[in-house]
């Protein structure tokens, strides 16, 4: 992983001391609130319900064992002994005090970690694959360019005042698991004609009120173009995107607006006056990128008997062979697998992981993953490299642990933001509703019957919970101050991108878990083959799906 | 006099804000961009942008202005951060001023962007803003005080 030089270092230290003495500043009263706002928000402190609320930020999702014993340090001591995995890769802490969070930033310095643009109305953590480097779909690692963006979009000067928030997330393999077309930028290293990488550019995706999908505005560029191409993207939209109208004030208005032609034109112009300046990109550069994420010492292990072995402990114990075929992926390297550690048990909210529990994870890590863990933007984390030897050991001290639960990928695998429990902004909570659907999905056969399905849950328009995109999406509405909730179908966040449909009139908390029922019955009575809910969907529309739910609850 | 920072150091000039409304620019005051477009073909040495002008009206005029000050009537509305950066990238090498309510924790990067001097609308916290001027020693992208990024700069080190 990438590892701080001095430079490095010595902008994070930089950054507390300047957010230790803005903190002293607005409690001696010499910064406003209105003041203090954005230079808290870019540091990742939010205020909240109960408490403000801090985002760490982890790049691309990539933490050592170390970083990860730090956040356990830092969730016992200055907060309630656990952390949330955010839908951006990110660590939410939900009670720290005001106070405390310079030193909070200070012990995440000390770890090479920091706050920095998690919030506002900046450029965020940019995020990719949680199987970044292992994924056998994978055309290239795409880290090294997450790490480059990162530095770039650091602290820069010119973009930290945008009209809104603004994420790019980076994909480089066939299969889509970056959401890269819900990203304000989402950019895929692709080969071109003569089978040279390059990266396909999209811009004006997003969530939130207004729900689309992000438009190519470059078909393949050169990667050394990287920067300064984002550069002129980020300037177009700096000078032109809405100021007026906070619900408007994405670049997906600004694109929409413009036309994408006419954005694109825009966009062209600037990067004249910036393409091939010192921005652009050097060899050297990119290979010292590169350089972090290079393969681990790989043991050479015979495969076939390998995967035998393993076989034959899931025959002996099938609750081991569930975890094994749910929770656990290819890999590149013949005898290893990527592990995914579900944070979904039933009555945990979805994302929450303990300071123990933390702990375990990075012991873990060290012994069998080379000492990494990665966050994911479906709320887990992941193991990348684990010989399959292991995989039994494993799975026994994370069952152990509550962390063993074999769902990843299917319905009890909910995505779900913190909503009315924890967030101000809330009109409905989404914890209870995540929890209910767990519990009434409780039976494991049914469960992988089912299939493959992603459930979303956001507790308001905001779209923390990325509602839009999940194959089933809940939505917290406000009916006359009471909690409703509105149910979508068929949004999809791979490469055939889609934003789910409405199915009709909200429901009562209560009914939600009837509701899914309803949905999962109509989409088994009329399933072909193995088809998976979204295709059923695909092919039969959201007809029968509304008859089918209005008919039982009206 | 109106008080700013100009070269690392607290001082003052005449110069005032915009009055956007006059038909003329009053004796003192920054001409608006509508004002310094009437009077004699742009020929003025003095403009005041406002967010949403844009800098296209002032680059024929670029080797003959002498100063151009930026608007902030909000320090959310961060226009000027690009306005200011892409009329020096543009080869503009007056003085950029920027003007009104920005905070003093912006001085940093105002000044990374090509700002040389600062004339807060609320005077007394000019203190504040000089302490503010240079908060980073060290920085990762390409900009005005800075022309190469870190990593060029890095691999210069690395090499000597
Ligand atoms: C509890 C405090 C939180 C607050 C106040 C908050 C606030 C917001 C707001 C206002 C937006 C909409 C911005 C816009 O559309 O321009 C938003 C979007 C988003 N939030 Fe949160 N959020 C919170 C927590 C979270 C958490 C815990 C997650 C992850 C689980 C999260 C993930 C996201 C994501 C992914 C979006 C982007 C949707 C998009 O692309 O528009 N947020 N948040
Ligand atoms: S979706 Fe709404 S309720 Fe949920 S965290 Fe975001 S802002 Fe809060």
């Amino acid at each position: 992983m990438y590892i701080y030089d001095q430079y490095d270092q010595r902008i994070v230290d930089e950054r507390v001391a300047q957010f230790r003495d803005q903190t002293r500043r607005y409690l001696a009263g010499e910064l406003s609130d209105g003041e203090f706002l954005p230079l808290r928000l870019q540091n990742g402190l939010y205020v909240q319900r109960l408490a403000p609320m801090l985002r760490i930020a982890v790049p691309y999702g990539l933490l050592s064992s170390t970083q990860v014993r730090k956040l356990a340090h830092i969730t016992r001591h200055y907060d309630k002994g656990y952390a949330h995995v955010s839908t951006r890769q990110n660590i939410q802490l939900n009670w720290p005090l005001l106070e405390e969070v310079p030193d909070i930033l200070a012990e995440l310095a000390s770890v090479q970690m920091h706050a920095i643009q998690t919030s506002g109305n900046c450029i965020r953590n940019t995020t990719t694959d949680q199987f970044a480097g292992v994924a056998a779909d994978e055309r290239e690692d795409p880290r090294p360019w997450c790490e480059i963006i990162r530095q770039w979009s650091t602290l820069h000067p010119e973009f930290a005042f945008l009209p809104r928030k603004f994420k790019i997330a980076v994909c480089a393999s066939e299969q889509d698991r970056a959401a890269i077309h819900a990203h304000d930028i989402g950019v895929e290293l692709l080969p071109n004609a003569a089978g040279k990488l390059g990266f396909k550019v999209l811009a004006g995706g997003g969530l939130g009120r207004t729900p689309v999908i992000g438009s190519v505005i470059c078909e393949w560029l050169e990667t050394e173009h990287l920067l300064t191409y984002l550069e002129a993207i980020l300037r177009v939209y700096n000078q032109h995107g809405r100021r007026d109208n906070k619900y408007k004030a994405r670049i997906k208005i600004l694109v929409k607006a413009m036309g994408v032609d006419a954005f694109r034109d825009a966009v062209e112009a600037e990067w004249a006056l910036l393409k091939d300046g010192p921005s652009t990109l050097t060899a050297e550069e990119i290979l010292r990128a590169k350089s972090f994420f290079t393969t681990p010492p790989y043991a050479v292990i015979d495969a076939a008997a390998s995967a035998a072995a393993v076989q034959t402990r899931a025959t002996a114990e099938p609750i081991f062979g569930n975890w094994l075929t749910r929770n656990t992926s290819a890999h590149q390297v013949p005898g290893y697998r990527a592990v995914s550690i579900s944070l979904k048990a039933t009555g945990i909210a979805p994302g929450d992981i303990t300071d123990r529990q933390l702990e375990l994870l990075a012991d873990l890590a060290d012994r069998y993953s080379f000492g990494e863990i990665r966050t994911t933007h479906q709320q887990n984390m992941v193991l990348a490299d684990v010989e399959e030897a292991s995989l039994y050991v494993l799975w026994q001290s994370l069952q152990k642990a509550g962390l063993a639960t074999a769902n990843i990928g299917y319905i009890t695998d909910v995505i779900c933001c913190p909503g009315g429990d924890y967030c101000s902004l809330a009109n409905a909570k989404s914890i209870p509703v995540a929890e209910a659907i767990q519990a009434r999905f409780d039976d494991l056969d049914y469960l992988y019957d089912l299939g493959p399905i992603e459930l979303n849950i956001s507790g308001c328009m905001n779209a923390c919970g990325h509602h839009h995109i999940g194959h089933i999406g809940i939505l917290g509405v406000d009916k006359k101050g009471a909690e409703f909730y509105q149910v979508s179908l068929g949004g999809s966040q791979s490469k055939a991108a889609a934003i789910g449909k409405i199915l009709g009139p909200s429901f009562s908390q209560d009914a939600i878990p009837d509701v899914v029922d309803n949905l999962l019955e109509t989409f088994v009575s009329l399933r072909q083959g193995e088809e998976t809910f979204l295709e059923t969907y695909n092919r039969v529309g959201i007809e029968p799906f509304k008859e089918r739910v209005y008919a039982k609850t009206h | 006099m109106p008080k700013l920072i100009k070269q690392g150091c607290i001082s003052s000039d005449h110069w005032l804000p915009a009055e956007a409304e006059a038909e003329q620019a009053p004796p003192n005051c920054f001409p608006s961009l509508r004002q310094w477009e009437q009077n004699a073909a742009g020929s003025g040495g003095a403009v005041q942008l406002e967010p949403g002008d844009g800098i296209t009206a002032l680059c024929p005029a670029l080797n003959t202005l002498q100063i151009v000050a930026i608007d902030f009537p909000a320090f959310m509305d961060g226009r000027g951060f690009s306005y200011a950066r892409e009329l020096r990238q543009r080869g503009y090498n007056g003085e950029l001023r920027a003007l009104g309510n920005f905070m003093p924790d912006q001085l940093h990067y105002l000044r990374r962007c090509g700002f040389d001097t600062f004339q807060p609308a609320d005077e007394s916290r000019l203190d504040e803003c000089l302490r503010q001027l240079r908060v980073f020693s060290e920085q990762y992208q390409a900009s005005i005080d800075e022309p190469l990024p870190l990593f060029r700069r890095r691999r210069a080190v690395a090499h000597s």
